[in-house]
């Protein structure tokens, strides 16, 4: 098969998997979970085979797997849908393959099947234990088939936007993960939390969504097409930057970039649309890690790197970024240091850790951001498998105990777990240290490096501070984060009984952490000390670079930047652990500041600023004036004047025209002439002759005058 | 030699009576009748015009007995009608016959 | 005027005013009777046509069966004769009105027809007409066909009238 019909064939096996568990496996769990992963290894094995192939091409960059076809007819053009594989494809089809297929294996762990099936649980919660013989022990998902469903759905939507030639397939794989965020995030939506993070998730998200889809509109308007490498091409990206926008003094190239990337914000949860991200943990926790790190949030950020050539048309617009993406990082990670809930660090982590991303594009640092991209995908995929591994490990304690008050997510509750988990935290710390920047070693240094030394490099103090700071922060929470959770001694009753979970959920995260971990060696600098001269190339830079026309210079060797994450991370990791190597309870914390702890007050901000005149519109302005007032009072005023119109026509046309005339008339003719014509009706067959020969001497006697007389 | 209108007025002449007869008579025995002078009208005509063209062509013979045919079969189930009839209702007056009134 | 031409005249005038006795007569034996006597004129007819053939057939058939037929119907329906009432309905000026209509309707026809005078042509020696007949009776490629949906015809007659005159009593 060619690699181009192989590429097409990527995004199918999920979507097949989708309908065929919806429709005739629902009823088994195994089938379905076996047809899920069978879609997602086939789907992985594609993706693989296409990788190595790109890799045996020279000049990828020049030559990338493309091939499309003629969609939609518009007029005289057609609307085209097709695939293309070029050096940024194919890293990050690489890397989500891989969290796609271990997140599913993962899955058939976290909800516990083979278990028995639960004493009191039903569809829409969360399974809540069987009992077994006197014990109480995990019981499986009631909607175990249906998670599968979704989250095939959501690979589906992924690999179509990963595999995608132009915006507007792209567009369609970001619709579907936004409707399966919502699905997944409210997954139990027999919990209110749940069911309005979903919501939550759904309308933010969609905020940004409408804005990218008026710059794709705008973008077709101004070129005429949607497709990567007929929008990237010198003339077309100088025309763009060429057009006056009329709108902030942007050039259009300005203004379509920057709609794109408030798409952007809204999907991979930046300031200000980030409130979303923390609430969707109410979902199944590989649903976190299915949007955290494998899809949604990455598909931003993918569109974003996608669209570098565009954004970098206009500086206003990457100033935009870098600032979005700056403060997003540091205000995210402040915001983590505060939290108690195991997912919800990792939420704000990511969060912030995106924001590292955004902002590293926004001053120009192309590879860097794709590279962090793929490696933070690595990492905190690991990490939020692993943070779900305790989860259920502390449940399995909380059944020991028969304590149901005690949350399975409190990081206080915890404690000591290193001997009782000991695959999920030797994995937890490989990812943590990955996260934090631990040198050398892991991936999450070197690209987070990059970033740092390209902003460094190109004069980007601000930013360079800005991450610096954010950095710091990240190593600090993390730590703290194992720290309370692993080392120590267990704080809980329900800590102590804390079991290792079965192997389906921790092969996922040896397989991960293997990536977080040997990721990072692609990409080591030339002229790093010692190691750059050892690997003697930085592939990734090398590979990805490539995507662009004019390759982005790798920034010029630093002690600085170097010696900076070096304090950051180990000075961070250093920091959280002795700051909280004896913390007993929540109380001796003393980051718990209020203000940190409610996220800085955004989601009350938004609800006064937003959510409550929004309600105060909808009920003052839309229900009791335009509805009640202008709609029901014009419609008060056709009542009466249709009703007038009515009776007219109908007392003036309709009954004397319609009904007595033509109706009551008809009848009447066919009436009179029935009662006129009965009495031939004699039942005498001699007359019925008689009439017959009447008329055979008319019609003969008419035909002779006619033919022979006439 | 007799010409050929003298048979066609003669029998065109026992058709009016027949159907005189089968418009007028009451009885349904006598409408029978009637129609028999007519199927016999219609034989003689046959016969004059086979008669009267080409004699080697039997045609006019052969219908004329075809027509024999059908006037025993048409009496047979005729009769065998006004039989049934007059068990029925009692009577064979065909005036009094009339179940298929409005 | 020949002779064949006068007997023409007596015969075809008897023939008539004996069918005009037929639709007329009170009784309906007298009327089956002087159907016989019709029948019997209009064989003499086919004699004179040179139809010999056709003459016995009319008596044995006709006369022999079918108003045999007419006389066992009257005589079965007896009860019913009312010899005494009206024998014409009450439209039976209308039915007059239509007979003379139609015998003067053929007859203005046969007036215009141009093939009214013709003479009959002399049957040639040697001609059976009989075996004739047969022959194109039973041949495939004259009257086979006609002569058996005819059979067929009489069967189905006699099927019916079979069955409408059983009594189901």
């Amino acid at each position: 098969m060619t690699t181009e019909n192989l590429i097409w064939l990527i995004p199918l096996p999920p979507l097949i998997s989708f309908a065929l568990i919806v429709l005739f496996t629902n009823k088994n769990k195994a089938l379905s979970h076996t047809v899920a992963i069978s879609a997602a290894f086939l789907s992985w094995l594609g993706a693989m085979i296409v990788f190595v192939r790109a890799l045996g091409v020279e000049h990828f960059g020049e030559h990338p797997f493309a091939s499309s076809i003629n969609w939609l007819p518009t007029g005289d053009t057609w609307l085209k849908v097709g695939v293309l594989i070029d050096p940024l494809g194919a890293a990050v089809l690489f890397f989500v393959a891989w969290t796609i297929l271990m997140i599913f294996l993962y899955s058939v762990g976290y909800h516990n099947f083979g278990q028995p099936a639960g004493d009191h649980d039903h569809a829409g919660l969360p399974p809540h234990g069987a009992t077994v013989h006197g014990h109480t022990v995990l019981s499986v998902e009631p909607m175990y088939s249906r998670f599968f469903a979704f989250i095939s759905l959501f690979a589906f939507g992924m690999f179509t936007l990963v595999v995608s030639d132009s915006l507007l397939t792209l567009f369609v794989g970001w619709e579907i993960m936004g409707l399966c965020s919502y699905l997944l995030i409210g997954f139990w939506y027999a919990k209110p939390s749940a069911r309005a993070a979903g919501i939550k998730a759904f309308m933010t998200t969609r905020i940004g969504d409408v804005f990218m889809l008026l710059g794709i509109a705008f973008l077709y308007s101004v070129t005429g097409t949607l497709s990567f490498r007929e929008i990237f091409t010198e003339e077309i990206l100088h025309t763009l930057a060429s057009v006056p926008s009329g709108v902030f003094g942007l050039s259009a190239a300005g203004l379509i970039g920057l709609l794109l990337f408030i798409g952007t914000v809204g999907k991979s949860a930046q300031f200000p649309l980030h409130v979303w991200l923390p609430d969707a943990m109410e979902g199944p926790t590989p649903v976190s890690a299915m949007i955290h790190a494998a899809t949604m949030v990455s598909a931003g950020v993918y569109a974003v790197i996608r669209m570098f050539p565009l954004l970098s048309m206009d500086e206003k617009t990457m100033t935009v970024v870098a600032f979005i993406g700056a403060f997003t990082a540091i205000f995210a990670a402040t915001i983590a240091v505060a939290q108690n809930d195991i997912k919800r660090v990792l939420a704000y982590s990511t969060i912030s850790q995106l924001g590292f991303m955004i902002a590293a594009l926004g001053i120009g640092a192309y590879v860097a951001a794709a590279f962090h991209l793929i490696t933070h995908a690595f990492f905190k995929a690991l990490l939020f498998l692993g943070s779900g591994s305790v989860i259920h490990g502390m449940e399995h304690g909380v059944f020991h105990t028969g304590n149901h008050k005690v949350d399975p997510q409190d990081m206080f509750n915890m404690g000591g777990l290193k001997d009782k988990m000991p695959i999920t935290f030797w994995t937890f710390l490989i990812g943590g240290f990955a996260l934090s920047g631990f040198p050398l070693v892991t991936a999450g240094f070197w690209s987070k490096d990059e970033i740092l030394a390209d902003a460094w490099g190109h004069h980007h103090y601000i930013v360079f501070a800005t991450l610096a700071i954010a950095a710091f922060f990240t190593a600090f929470y993390t730590m703290r984060q194992i720290t309370l959770t692993f080392l120590g001694s267990p704080r809980t009753e329900e800590a102590k009984h804390a079991h290792e979970t079965p192997w389906t959920m921790t092969t996922p995260l040896v397989v991960l952490a293997f990536f977080a971990v040997t990721y990072g060696w692609v990409g080591i600098p030339e002229h790093f000390p010692v190691l750059g001269p050892l690997v003697n190339n930085n592939w990734f830079h090398d590979f990805v670079g490539h995507t662009l026309e004019h390759v982005p210079e790798a920034p010029e060797f630093s002690w600085i930047p170097l010696l900076t994450s070096l304090v950051v991370a180990l000075g961070g990791l250093g920091l959280g652990w002795f700051v909280y190597k004896d913390v007993k309870s929540v109380e001796q914390d003393k980051f718990q500041i209020s203000f940190l702890k409610n996220k800085y007050y955004f989601d009350e901000l938004y609800e006064v600023v937003f959510i409550n005149p929004a309600y105060w519109v909808a009920e003052n302005v839309i229900y009791k004036f335009m509805d009640q007032g202008v709609i029901d009072g014009v419609l008060h005023i056709f009542g009466p004047v249709t009703d007038k119109i009515g009776s007219a026509i109908r007392n003036y046309f309709d009954v004397p025209v319609v009904n007595q005339f033509i109706g009551d008339g008809s009848a009447e003719v066919a009436w009179w002439f029935g009662k006129n014509l009965r009495p031939i009706q004699t039942g005498r067959i001699q007359q019925y002759f008689i009439l017959s020969l009447v008329v055979i001497f008319v019609v003969g006697g008419l035909l002779y005058y006619i033919l022979t007389l006439a | 030699m007799i010409p050929l209108s003298w048979y066609l007025t003669f029998a065109a002449a026992l058709f009016s009576i027949g159907l005189f007869g089968a418009l007028s008579r009451r009885n349904m025995v006598a409408i029978l009748l009637g129609v028999e002078l007519m199927l016999n009208a219609v034989n003689v005509n046959l016969v004059a015009f086979w008669r009267y063209g080409d004699v080697a062509q039997m045609a006019g013979q052969v219908f004329a007995i075809i027509v024999f045919a059908v006037a025993a079969a048409e009496v047979a189930v005729g009769l065998a009608l006004v039989i049934s009839v007059y068990r029925r209702h009692n009577t064979v007056i065909a005036e009094e016959l009339d179940l298929m009134k409005w | 005027m020949t002779t064949e031409q006068i007997i023409f005249l007596i015969v075809a005038g008897a023939t008539l005013a004996s069918g005009l006795l037929v639709v007329t007569s009170r009784n309906l034996i007298h009327a089956a009777l002087w159907l016989v006597a019709t029948l019997f004129g209009v064989a003499i007819v086919y004699t004179l046509l040179n139809a010999g053939f056709m003459a016995v057939v009319q008596v044995v058939v006709y006369i022999g069966a079918i108003a045999i037929l007419f006389i066992f119907a009257v005589m079965l329906t007896r009860k019913d004769m009312r010899d005494s009432g009206a024998q014409l309905n009450s439209n039976w000026w209308a039915g007059a009105l239509m007979a003379v209509l139609t015998f003067g309707g053929l007859f203005a026809m046969l007036r215009t027809w141009g093939g009214m005078s013709k003479t009959a042509a002399e049957i040639p020696a040697g001609f059976d007409q009989i075996a004739e007949l047969g022959a194109q009776l039973t041949s495939p490629e004259a009257y086979v066909l006609p002569f058996e949906v005819a059979s067929v015809l009489l069967l189905a007659a006699m099927v019916g009238a079979v069955y409408l005159a059983f009594n189901k009593k």
